[in-house]
């Protein structure tokens, strides 16, 4: 195995690394958003690209998500592709009219004559203590419309596949990092690789249950996991990684195979995310299961800022744990 | 806010040859509109139609100072801004009535015509929706060098949109290629826009260091003076600008809005019908310079109302999308 198969990247510097290498590759790459170069964004996940790049490469915006999200997608579609950065996925309330009514359609209404080739990249994620509008994770809001594509890496690995997929992607894509993720270490190939969207990752194989998580709730699958595994209960954890494209038919052989499934995702569940998949495997395994399937989102509250209430809000591996028990029976 | 009388005139030196073509341009758009009308009347075509019709000066001299590779983005009111930018009179026909052979394959309708090869961006139904997408288009003209410049026409309406300020401020801190072309007829839908508009138009674009002009929107000779003058300055690489146009639209929002006169007054419309037409004084014009007199122009009224006539038929004629194209082109 080459020494750099080991290598180990923090999820910040896999994103980094994703974009760096695709602007080498391609020089209609290119990157804004507010504080993206010589500040790097306040994760530092940019850090040294527009010294790499220049500041014709990586634009520092003002505070203007709808007018630089809107910037992207006309520069998408007449030659360049933009990376447009939204700091905080909270913020994607501002672009909502640019991804949904704009992007999202584009290809579409114009009989498939114009493109839209850009990545928006955001954050989701709480626990950060930064209270109810820094803390939401509104990816479902997008992956509800036609013409969008959805991505959610929950490791430094999927991160950079993704990525990289994402911005040889002909179509706008969402792409969503948990802020609490980017200090978090594993193995990242130097090489170049992608990973292809709608390809489930089966991150943990089991035989009794099914954990269907999305972005950080894959580590908190995968502690609770390690749990259930002390009372005899062997879980499968699976990834879907893209939201849309979504691998239907592993969520569906995996939920076959345990006869149960729990999923997990940090957005709210009440129309979400966790709504979506359980219907599915619902329908695809039903003759299947043991169980009704369960889903565990946020709490259906604003994420308030006192740190004992705001950690009660997302799944835990310990929520994840006695669900997973109580739902095989083992009181 | 300057009004229309106020604006800066400027007598465009136009060739015979140019001065013809405008005239013959902005009688294409009138017939054209007044086509989709009785089709509309005639209930063949489906869902709404706002015409342009009065406002044709804007679109024709905007356009004809373009080259084929500039870009522009349009409105829901914006068959007159395609048509001026290239797009042939079939095919848009085609496409306001559903149909297969449209610049959309039908998927688009009266309001997002769109044509790469004309440079077209795209009509957008969301009012000043389409201000990122000529903004980026500017982005990508400086970045590549390719020497476009993008234009960018919205309705006074667009004012009361945020993002307008947002894609002028980050235009000039770029120093981008783009023009921002405010037709303002007055009405934003049903309500006269001293209603919703407050302050001073013209300095909406100066207070973000745009460089900003009016110009009487009735007049294609001074709409394309003014039009080259800031196409000019955009190719080279001098930033932004923002071109106030006052114009009046002849009927009402869309088709269906026939009882105005809680609007405005029949009066009002009359006036600017008689005595401030764009093409009825552009031919008065003609005739008076000896380019041409009134026989050669009724020649080419005569000559588009065939176009447009055949135009309607072939598309009358043309056959719907089969439905298994419902799902195609969701994604690229």
């Amino acid at each position: 195995m080459p020494e750099t198969a080991q290598r180990e990247l923090t999820f910040a510097q896999a994103i980094r690394e994703a974009l760096a290498e695709e602007m080498w590759r391609d020089p209609r790459v290119c990157i804004f958003g507010e504080d993206v170069a010589e500040a790097g964004t306040p994760f530092k996940v940019l850090s040294g690209l527009v010294e790499e790049f220049g500041a014709e490469r990586v634009l520092d915006t003002p505070i203007s998500e709808q007018g630089f999200t809107g910037m992207g997608v006309g520069a998408a579609m007449t030659g360049l592709r933009p990376v447009v950065d939204i700091m905080f996925g909270d913020f994607l309330t501002l672009t909502m009219d640019q991804l949904v009514n704009q992007a999202a359609k584009v290809h579409y209404m114009s009989g498939g004559t114009w493109k839209v080739p850009m990545v928006l990249r955001t954050t989701l994620g709480a626990t950060r203590r930064s209270a109810a509008q820094h803390s939401q994770s509104l990816h479902a809001w997008l992956c509800h419309v036609p013409g969008l594509k959805v991505a959610m890496p929950s490791t430094p690995y999927d991160a950079k596949g993704l990525l990289k997929t994402a911005i040889r992607d002909d179509n706008p894509v969402i792409f969503f990092e948990d802020k609490m993720m980017y200090k978090q270490k594993g193995r990242v190939p130097a090489e170049d690789y992608t990973i292809p969207f709608g390809v489930a990752d089966v991150k943990r194989e089991g035989e009794d249950i099914t954990l269907v998580a999305t972005s950080s709730m894959v580590d908190v699958a995968l502690g609770a996991a390690k749990l259930l595994e002390g009372i005899g209960v062997s879980a499968e954890v699976i990834d879907p990684r893209t939201m849309w494209p979504l691998d239907e038919k592993t969520l569906v052989e995996s939920a076959k195979k345990t006869s149960r499934a729990i999923v997990i995702d940090e957005g709210y569940g009440r129309y979400g995310v966790t709504g979506e998949v359980a219907s599915v495997i619902a329908e695809g395994a039903f003759f299947n299961l043991e169980a009704p399937v369960k889903r565990m989102g946020a709490m259906h509250v604003p994420i308030p800022f006192s740190p004992p209430l705001e950690d009660v809000t997302v799944p835990t591996e310990q929520t994840v744990f006695e669900a997973a028990r109580k739902l095989c029976g083992k009181a | 806010m300057k009004t229309a009388e106020e604006a800066i005139k400027t007598e465009a030196a136009v060739s015979p040859e140019l001065g013809i073509r405008l005239y013959r341009q902005m009688v294409r758009i009138r017939l054209f509109e007044e086509q989709v009308n009785e089709l509309y009347m005639r209930a063949l075509m489906p869902g709404l139609a706002h015409l342009y019709i009065g406002e044709e000066a804007i679109a024709v001299g905007l356009c004809e100072a373009l080259k084929k590779t500039d870009y522009i983005t349009s409105t829901h009111r914006g068959h007159g801004h395609c048509l001026a930018k290239g797009a042939e009179p079939d095919r848009m026909f085609a496409e306001l009535l559903g149909k297969e052979a449209g610049y959309c394959r039908g998927k688009g309708g009266s309001m997002h015509i769109a044509d790469p090869a004309t440079g077209n961006l795209g009509a957008n139904a969301i009012v000043c929706g389409s201000a990122g997408i000529a903004t980026g288009a500017a982005l990508t003209a400086k970045r590549l060098k390719q020497d476009n410049v993008s234009v960018c026409f919205f309705g006074e309406g667009a004012l009361g949109q945020g993002v307008l300020y947002e894609v002028m401020n980050l235009a000039t801190l770029f120093k981008l290629p783009v023009i921002y072309v405010c037709e303002n007829n007055f009405y934003t839908e049903y309500t006269h826009y001293t209603e919703t508009t407050a302050g001073d138009i013209l300095t909406r674009g100066t207070a973000f260091g745009v460089h900003s002009e009016s110009v009487d929107g009735q007049d294609v000779r001074a709409v394309y003076a003014a039009a080259n003058r800031l196409v000019s300055r955009a190719r080279r690489g001098e930033g932004p600008a923002f071109l106030v146009a006052n114009t009046y639209r002849y009927t009402g929002h869309h088709v269906g809005d026939i009882n105005r006169e809680y609007y405005r007054s029949k009066q009002e419309e009359q006036e600017w019908k008689t005595k401030r037409d764009p093409i009825k004084n552009m031919g008065e014009w003609l005739v008076s310079q000896k380019i041409t007199d009134a026989a050669a122009l009724k020649k080419i009224e005569d000559e588009v109302r065939q176009e447009m006539k055949a135009a309607v038929e072939f598309a009358i004629a043309a056959p719907y999308p089969s439905v298994e194209e419902v799902d195609q082109d969701v994604y690229a």
